[in-house]
């Protein structure tokens, strides 16, 4: 089963629609709700990355029988030091985002400890993609 | 202990999401980082922000808390009270601050 999902930079009032979305999906194939609670925590992690950071972004879901692949694809300022970004309370979030209680360099680690493989890519000036693979059985 | 048991001994005020009153409480978590929330609250658990912005509920949604306190009698935004009452989980509002409110209810559901 494939889905995506647009996001839009900025929207923080769409945040988390895909994540929801997904979340039903995920119910409805009766996935252990342990497991689907890891997926839509990284996942809304990544949706709020993109409204907070890029300009658009696309989620592209496909889940097969063991095992849900998420893409998040956006155009935006990209990462210049991934590693730099993956540390713990590092964040480039903006005082407003901030204010929202987002931004506190929490994102990609909880993206990274939901997961069971996370793969990143960024071109600065571009845009990045972040790839999530989890198990669906547990 | 059910979501208005602690409305009335905490003298809480419901804002939105009646349909869930009756949701069992199993704890509690305060913190206005909604990706902590995200990384730590558990199903079931009551949790206590300032935030008042309608991610609030997308977060209290995905991670299925029984029921979201905000304090200091703050005024939550008109469409975090129209997403509670579409997600039927409580929105309630306490004039008391974080910490008196997270010791009250940590008494509560501790006796």
């Amino acid at each position: 089963m494939e889905f995506s999902y647009d996001v839009e930079g900025g929207n923080f009032a769409k945040a988390g629609n895909a994540a929801s979305s997904v979340k039903k999906v995920l119910k409805q194939l009766n996935v252990d709700p342990k497991v689907i609670k890891r997926i839509v925590v990284a996942l809304y992690e990544g949706e709020v990355n993109v409204v907070a950071h890029a300009y658009k972004g696309k989620v592209l879901v496909d889940i097969d029988t063991d095992r849900i692949y998420i893409k998040i694809e956006d155009e935006g300022p990209g990462i210049p030091d991934i590693d730099l970004a993956m540390q713990v309370g590092y964040s480039t979030a903006s005082a407003m985002v901030r204010e929202m209680g987002f931004g506190a360099g929490m994102g990609l680690p909880n993206m990274k400890r939901n997961a069971d493989k996370i793969n990143i890519s960024s071109k600065v000036g571009e845009g990045t993609i972040v790839e999530l693979t989890t198990n669906l059985s547990s | 202990m059910k979501v208005c048991d602690i409305i009335e001994k905490l003298n809480l005020k419901v804002i939105g999401g009646e349909e869930g009153l009756q949701n069992e409480v199993n704890g509690g978590y305060t913190s206005d980082l909604l990706s902590d929330v995200m990384g730590n609250v558990d199903e079931g658990q009551v949790w206590i922000t300032l935030q008042t912005h309608r991610n609030v509920m997308a977060v209290a949604s995905l991670k299925e808390v029984a029921a979201v306190i905000i304090v200091k009698g703050l005024e939550a935004d008109e469409n975090t009270i129209s997403q509670s009452n579409d997600e039927g989980i409580p929105l309630l509002s306490s004039d008391m601050e974080a910490f008196e409110l997270s010791g009250e209810l940590y008494q509560l559901l501790k006796g």
